[in-house]
């Protein structure tokens, strides 16, 4: 079993190994969160904004030889404390991260299934029954579609307040327009080949129509699918965070990290791009896995 | 003819039929949800009269439809209320910062169009090249980035490791053209390297899947050189979908900018609407949402009405 | 006569899923000046392959592996790519099977034939256009001065295909070739395209390859045959003693493909009316009428032949019948029984007893399921059967289809196209139906393949008393098949009758016209049709219109 996945990986391009093991990268840091940490969540640690493995030394000895540091918050690090540096407020950057994995993954995760249960369902739906059903389906979706997601968003989120339940519903909501659209389109490719008329002249009902003759030929494209809605949901959802009106502390996660800590970015400190460049990790990761399996469900021509 | 007509007017009707819809629950819909405004406005210790009070001056006490009408009526006379943070008018708030949205929009579209244009051609006329592949790993890399993170990059290579570029973009009525350019250099950086990204990969993939078409291949046969292919052949076949993805990427220039704001600390309408957001300030939200629908609206109809006319069979129908 | 064209030991292979895989596999070919070559063969045959490599070209996906090709004097594997696009389009052109694909959409037709010649530098644009209006009435256009000005979707199939002919003779090329150009074209609109090809090869005096499955259109039109199968030669002759005496089996079957059929013996149950079609008119969403007052009957243990063109209406009413399209007038009978206009709203056992195969196998077959599945659930969704029960009727199906029990266990991707047409064909037998309409189940088959569904139809219907409703475009199929047959043009039904009574002389005019056209192993066929008054009419591409 080992050795076949094994065998499988290795013949797969190296774009899409190294997507693979950021994948993989994430689940671990997602599963083991807490016996990764090397502090509890909210354990303040030193002073605020103190540098990584990137501080200087900033010793006149120093400086004489190299030249001058970039700023003052880059020196002063004690050896071996926080790999990552740390927060605002003193807590270890690295910890932070692997709790926010967890809550900023998990969410998107939910986001994202919710968003396909009730895109594909819609989806499917409009393209077997055709007819008013799929006319009044298509025409709200074009009308949520006519609105951008992030003003939309905003406008709800603005009355509704920014509970994590408001966020997930709403979010998957805004989103499953696009799975609608999609498993609409790929539906109605199934739903007019012979094999699904002559279950249907069998005298099957819609949910075998939909469960048994559907899904199966529509799986790849939304597999795909999938994995760029979840990078889009992800980005949004770490967007909405960094306007401040995502998740709210004291939960940690990625985007609020990079708003809490992006003041002072003009004065030299980078503390704030470390958790942006976790959520650009993540979604390359997933981006170059579907990059991927897109060329491959679309046939081998592109590969000679 | 005749079916080309029926179809814009078509798109049109349904173009105005969403504004309305939209405006209705941007006035009217927004009340509905769960919540109630004037409770969350003043708070839990609101006593009974000062929520009484506030209703009626937010003319919560009247049914919806009139509320609705007068709203409208008001919008229509450019009459978009006072700010409930701090009573400006709307309006005058709305007017600058509109322009300013629109100046950083229009500065970013201006570069980023021609650039993906011509880039995603070459990427698919030399298919499977280094420079495709290339140009496809950096684009896949910007799309999965989240935009804060391109704008502090840049931020901390262009204005904080080499100073060439103002990290607050802050543009005044009074500044020269080319100071407001220098003002917002970074901004536009980051959304031209954005949209640029999308607008590459798209009218890359519209491209090639012209050139698998058999009148390609038949063109080739023909012995026609590769360069008059794309000219020629592919190009006014892709056309309507590339239209549509530029269209859509300016749409995105406009209403998208919100994050490439908040960084910046531009004074545009995407701030705002942030702020008002954060505080609550519902006159501002509605107008400034309301302005966002119809300009994003707006644009899909362009886009729509651009790709049926350049499609040959919609032109010179049977 | 001097060689124009020499490709030796030519080796294509093509990607497929577990690698590269050979197409053309070490054939010899050669061509002289003025000398039309066919290319005939079966789907998977390589014939395609080898004609457009006649121009140094190889579809995305493929490549030339090994031998030479040499075009008047110059070896084309090894030329540069400019030195290649001076022999294509000027001194090699090519006609491809779909011109409404082979088209660009976005120009006009005369500035497509004006392409190669001006962009090869051959003509000036006005000379070019000249000459394009010339062709155009050479092959009897309609208004010939205009037509080069419309767009290609503004033109009618057959009429694009000459079209395309035209465009191919613009640089006076030494070589064309021909790739299926009739393929798609309905019998009737052949001829006229038959009729341009040779008139475009007689006026330029241009050698021609011509690339077909169909062993009497590539007859009326080449010097020389080779027949190819699974990318090797079979044989080689000149035409007419290839037709005579073929040496190989394989040629002897493709020639003797059209007089098969099975032997046909009489039911017990025969004769009693089993479905009745009565004045049923229907029309599309769009309110344009596709069926006016047809009327129809299929009798027990019988089969009965629709036969019409594209366009005429015979599957609208196969969707009409089987309850997916409801009819705005009229109404249909079933075993004496009313059928309800839709089928959601007919009884399970109504739609047990009224199957329906269908033209294209790949499509036909849920590709994620097994064969077991694919068969098992009509058993177990009208008779209940579950289990061993459920075990054993697959097989036995399987075996009255003639394909071997270890098959339950495959997916239709593994499959054959005529094994996947015998799943489909078990699928319906699996409810035990009293009717099973066949829409154009062989046309998307090779020709032996076909053969061999027809004659597996015929036993079925022996052995079990099955009715068909057998819809095709064939006439060729139905005198193998068919007791009775009904001609539809238009939505109507022009002629109805007993087969040998439908065939034979005196005909309605239209039936005439479809009985012309069905190409025959004759090489002198083609000028003989042309010369009688229906040839010409066809050769216009005049239509008959059904009567009011």
């Amino acid at each position: 079993m080992i050795a076949r996945l094994t065998r499988s990986f290795l013949k797969v391009p190296w774009s899409a190994q190294l997507g693979f093991v950021i994948i993989a990268l994430n689940v671990i840091a997602f599963v083991f969160a807490p016996v990764l940490a090397p502090y509890p969540e909210t354990q303040i640690i030193g002073r605020g904004w103190e540098p990584g493995f990137w501080a200087m030394d900033c010793s006149d000895e120093a400086v004489s030889q190299r030249g001058p540091c970039w700023s003052e918050f880059n020196t002063g690090r004690v050896e071996g404390k926080a790999w990552l540096g740390t927060d605002h407020l003193g807590r270890d950057l690295l910890t932070r991260l692997l709790y926010g994995a967890r809550n900023t993954i998990s969410i998107a995760l939910l986001i994202t299934g919710l968003s396909f249960f009730i895109g594909m369902t819609f989806g499917f739906l409009a393209a077997t029954m055709r007819g008013w059903v799929d006319q009044l389906i298509s025409r709200i979706v074009d009308i949520m579609m006519a609105y951008p997601t992030l003003i939309f968003a905003l406008i709800i989120l603005s009355v509704a307040g920014t509970s994590t339940l408001v966020l997930v519903l709403v979010i998957a909501i805004l989103d499953s327009t696009r799975v609608f659209r999609l498993s609409r389109a790929v539906a109605m490719d199934i739903v007019v080949t012979e094999y699904v008329e002559s279950a249907r002249l069998r005298g099957e009902g819609l949910l075998w129509l939909m469960r048994r003759e559907i899904l199966p030929n529509t799986l790849p494209p939304l597999i795909a699918e999938f994995g760029l809605r979840f990078c889009f949901v992800f980005l949004f959802l770490s967007a909405l965070s960094f306007l401040g009106l995502g998740l709210q502390p004291p939960m940690a996660d990625w985007g609020s990290m990079v708003k809490e800590n992006s003041g002072v970015i003009t004065f030299g400190v980078y503390n704030a791009l470390i958790p942006a460049f976790a959520i650009a990790f993540i979604t390359i990761g997933v981006n170059l896995v579907v990059d991927w399996f897109l060329r491959k469900a679309a046939g081998l021509r592109d590969e000679y | 003819m005749n079916s080309l007509g029926s179809l814009i007017v078509r798109r049109l009707a349904f173009a105005i039929l969403t504004l309305f819809i939209i405006s209705v629950l941007i006035s009217v819909g927004v009340e509905l949800l769960p919540g109630d405004l004037a409770r969350s406005l003043l708070g839990q210790m609101a006593t009974p009269e000062t929520l009484a009070a506030l209703r009626k001056e937010l003319g919560l006490d009247q049914p919806y439809h009139i509320r609705y009408l007068a709203w409208l009526g008001d919008v229509f006379r450019w009459d978009l209320g006072r700010s409930l943070a701090n009573n400006i008018l709307v309006s005058e708030l709305i007017g600058v910062r509109l322009e300013n949205t629109l100046f950083l929009a229009a500065v970013a579209a201006v570069i980023a169009v021609p650039v993906s244009v011509i880039l995603g051609l070459v990427a698919a006329l030399y298919r499977e090249s280094f420079f495709d592949k290339f140009v496809s790993m950096t684009t896949l890399t910007t799309i999965s980035f989240p935009e804060f993170l391109v704008a502090y990059i840049l931020m901390v290579i262009f204005s904080v490791q080499f100073p060439f570029f103002p990290s607050m973009a802050n543009v005044t009525h009074d500044m020269a053209f080319w100071d407001r350019l220098h003002a917002v250099a970074l901004p536009v950086m980051t959304l031209v390297l954005v949209v640029v990204a999308h607008m590459m990969r798209l009218t890359r993939a519209a491209i090639i899947n012209v050139l698998s078409r058999p009148y390609i291949e038949m063109a080739e046969l023909k012995g026609m050189s590769s360069a008059w292919i794309i000219v020629w052949h592919a190009l006014p076949n892709s056309l309507a979908p590339i239209i549509n993805v530029i269209v859509i990427n300016i749409a995105y220039l406009v209403v998208g900018v919100v994050v490439v704001e908040v960084v910046f600390v531009y004074p545009g309408l995407g701030q705002l609407l942030v702020d008002s957001v954060s505080n609550r300030d519902l006159p501002v939200v509605q107008a400034s949402g309301l302005i966002f629908a119809a300009t994003f609206i707006f644009l899909n109809l362009t886009a729509d009405i651009l790709s049926i006319l350049a499609n040959p069979r919609l032109r010179h129908p049977k | 006569m001097t060689r124009l064209l020499t490709m030796t030991k030519l080796v294509i292979e093509g990607f497929q899923k577990d690698g590269w895989t050979t197409i053309v596999n070490g054939v010899d070919v050669h061509i002289d000046r003025g000398e039309v070559l066919g290319l005939i063969g079966e789907s998977g045959a390589g014939k395609s392959t080898i004609g457009i490599a006649s121009m140094g070209y190889c579809r995305a996906g493929c490549r030339i592996v090994g031998g030479s090709i040499v075009f008047d004097g110059m070896e084309l594997t090894t030329a540069s790519r400019r030195a290649l696009r001076r022999i294509r389009g000027r001194r090699a052109s090519y006609v491809a099977q779909s011109a409404a694909a082979s088209f660009n959409p976005a120009h006009r037709l005369i500035r497509q034939y004006a392409e190669a010649p001006v962009r090869h530098g051959v003509l000036a644009r006005i000379e070019a256009e000249r000459n394009a209006r010339a062709i155009y009435r050479r092959f009897n256009l309609p208004d010939p001065d205009r037509i080069g000005g419309r767009f290609p979707h503004q033109v009618s199939g057959g009429q694009l295909q000459r079209a395309m002919v035209a465009m191919a003779m613009a640089c006076s090329p030494d070589l064309i070739v021909f790739d299926e150009p009739t393929t798609a074209l309905d019998v009737t609109t052949q001829i006229e395209v038959l009729a341009a090809i040779k008139d475009a090869i007689k006026d330029l005096n241009s050698a021609a390859m011509y690339i077909t499955h169909d062993l009497a259109v590539v007859s009326q039109v080449a010097d020389r045959i080779m027949v190819l199968r699974h990318g090797d030669l079979v044989e080689e002759g000149r035409t007419k003693s290839l037709l005579a005496s073929p040496r190989r089996s394989y040629t002897r079957a493709l020639l003797s493909v059209r007089k098969g059929g099975g032997e046909r013996v009489a039911h017990p149950e025969q004769g009693q009316r089993l479905l009745e079609v009565r004045d049923v008119s229907a029309a599309y969403v769009d309110g344009v009428p596709v069926l006016r007052q047809v009327n129809l009957e299929v009798t027990r243990s019988k089969t009965v032949a629709l036969v019409g063109e594209s366009g005429s209406g015979k599957s609208t009413l196969a969707r009409v019948i089987t309850g997916l399209l409801p009819p705005e007038a009229g109404h249909i009978l079933f075993d004496g029984q009313d059928l309800r206009p839709r089928f959601f709203e007919r009884s399970k056992e109504m739609l047990r007893r009224l199957q329906m195969i269908y033209q294209m196998p790949d499509v036909a077959l849920n590709p994620r399921q097994k064969v077991q599945e694919i068969l098992g659930r009509p058993l177990a969704f009208y008779f209940s059967m579950r289990g061993s029960e459920k075990q054993n009727r697959v097989s036995e199906l399987l075996e009255q289809i003639e394909l071997p029990d270890h098959y339950a266990s495959r997916y239709p991707s593994e499959l054959s196209g005529g094994e996947k047409q015998r799943i489909a064909i078990a699928r319906a037998l699996a409810a035990r139906p009293d009717l099973i309409i066949c829409d154009e189940v062989t046309s998307a088959l090779d020709q032996l393949v076909a053969a061999e569904i027809l004659k597996l139809l015929q036993r079925l219907q022996n052995e079990l008393g099955v009715s068909y409703l057998f819809i095709t475009h064939d006439l060729a199929t139905v005198k193998v098949i068919s007791d009775e047959i009904v001609v539809m043009l238009e939505g109507r039904v022009v002629e109805h009758g007993a087969t040998n009574e439908v065939l034979e002389p005196p005909h309605h005019e239209y039936t005439e016209m479809l009985l012309a056209s069905v190409p025959e192993m004759d090489p002198d066929w083609l000028d003989t049709l042309l010369a009688t008054r229906v040839g010409a009419l066809l050769r216009e591409g005049e239509r008959m219109h059904a009567p009011e």
